[in-house]
């Protein structure tokens, strides 16, 4: 990732920054710029999401990816944001404590590193409520 | 104009490693270093936190307890001897997260154990002046201990957060006085992953002379004496020394039982004094007085005397507290240790 591309998400990574729509209250994350159901009659604002949800499905990693083999065997979830909109995040905990359906709360976390001289990212995951 | 503590949060990472599994790695007699330390177990940090991240979760719990709006925010200092850029502020990271960003000065502070107290002191210092409205200063640390060093016996992971300012005051912070020379007792070189330090020399000539200097110069300064605090607390490197200094100034153990959180704990060097203070927060009622007096080796130290206001009932509840931050907690065992402290390359 690069370094612009990762400051010009800090909002959206670190806070949780989505939007909403105050024409038919919906909400989006990642953000949206345009109301799909009000369209043009859709007015955004951004709003801060409470970080509180429910995991909808989960599945372990033991195979990660380039930068997260020391963080393997990690819990990957689709969490449903009490808001209303879903994102994939990590959920740490054991993978015994996992289950579909259970409450989750936003924390701050190293999501990880470019390389050992490289830029750290830093943003959201959640842990059991 | 009075200063003090508008609101305060501390955090500490779930997982521990008990002193047993550490002797039993290098064949030390686990008793004699539990016995010798008192300390029985410490703070690991997850696989994703370090200084900043624990920084992170102290200030907001700290936000959160006081219902405080971050973008009055004039200052943040982060005080950590273990930021992760040796150049790259925790503290912009922090305002960021906290959502106090743009308008406010932020740095970093570094001064071994007592940078945090540090930030306080500076915050006090601009709130007092009148240039900022409220200021956040915190001390965090993942503390670094060589393999098989006496250090890896302590060396843990944790924070805390206090929010100065000069109104809705928690707490007053009556005075502060500060005792600082150059004594090498300990060191980490620009670079180095693990500091050096001065064995048995960090005792006498650092904990003890500083700690004990800079709180009688307060006590002197205030006309105060032990019995007028309910409450005190010290740095804790480890579970002995800030016992044997309380003795020595005259504090009785009852005095600092709330805010001796080491036990369970370890240092967590920036943290430690302010978690102390965290723990003594969450039980101590209006008029208590608190007394506290960190240490930073290389050297010196900042003493506070501190009185509690009522508002501390309005808030307490809003935050976890120390003795909930230990709870639960998830043991592991010497090699899952080693790879969370990054002791393991790959």
């Amino acid at each position: 990732m690069t370094v612009a591309r990762f400051w010009r998400n800090i909002p959206n990574r670190y806070n949780l920054i989505g939007t909403h729509c105050t024409t038919c209250g919906e909400h989006y994350f990642p953000p949206r710029q345009m109301c799909p159901i009000c369209r043009r009659d859709g007015k955004i604002e951004p709003h801060k999401f409470e970080g509180k949800g429910e995991v909808i499905t989960y599945t372990v990693i033991h195979t990660a990816a380039k930068g997260y083999e020391m963080q393997a065997p990690y819990n990957l979830a689709v969490i449903k944001l009490d808001e209303g909109p879903s994102l994939t995040g990590q959920v740490v905990c054991g993978q015994e404590e996992m289950e579909i359906g259970m409450r989750v709360r936003s924390v701050f976390r190293k999501l990880g590193e470019e390389s050992e001289k490289g830029m750290i990212y830093y943003g959201t995951k959640f842990v059991p409520e | 104009m009075k200063v003090g503590i508008v609101s305060y949060g501390a955090y500490v990472p779930r997982y521990r490693i008990k002193l047993e599994e550490i002797a039993a790695v290098w064949g030390d007699d686990a008793k004699s270093i539990i016995g010798g330390l008192k300390v029985k177990e410490k703070s690991v940090p997850g696989l994703d936190e370090d200084a900043i991240t624990i920084s992170v979760e102290a200030a907001r719990n700290a936000i959160n307890r006081g219902n405080v709006d971050a973008s009055r925010f004039g200052a943040i200092y982060c005080g950590s001897e273990s930021h992760p850029y040796a150049v790259k502020p925790t503290s912009t990271i922090v305002a960021a997260a906290v959502g106090a960003e743009p308008n406010l000065t932020a740095a970093d502070f570094e001064f071994a154990c007592k940078a945090g107290t540090a930030a306080i002191q500076t915050c006090m210092g601009l709130v007092g002046a009148g240039m900022i409205d409220i200021g956040l200063a915190i001390g965090a640390d993942v503390s670094q201990g060589a393999p098989g060093d006496a250090l890896e016996y302590t060396a843990a992971a944790g924070g805390a957060a206090y929010i100065i300012g000069s109104s809705d005051l928690a707490a007053v912070i009556e005075d502060t006085f500060s005792f600082t020379t150059d004594t090498p007792d300990f060191w980490r070189r620009e670079g180095m992953p693990y500091p050096e330090h001065g064995g048995r020399f960090t005792g006498d000539p650092g904990y003890f002379k500083h700690v004990t200097s800079a709180a009688s110069g307060l006590m002197d300064k205030l006309g105060t004496k032990p019995s007028d605090y309910d409450y005190a607390v010290f740095h804790q490197p480890n579970g002995k020394f800030p016992q044997n200094v309380a003795r020595k100034l005259g504090f009785t153990p009852e005095q600092i039982k709330a805010g001796l959180v080491v036990p369970m704990l370890g240092n967590t060097y920036s943290g430690s004094c302010m978690i102390g203070l965290a723990a003594i927060l969450d039980q101590a009622v209006e008029g208590d007085r608190i007394f506290m007096t960190a240490f930073g080796s290389g050297a010196g130290s900042d003493a506070f005397s501190i009185t509690v206001t009522d508002r501390i009932e309005e808030i307490r509840d809003a935050g976890p507290k120390v003795e909930e931050l230990l709870k639960n907690p998830i043991y592991m065992d010497y090699a899952t240790y080693a790879k969370h402290k990054g002791k393991i390359k790959v």
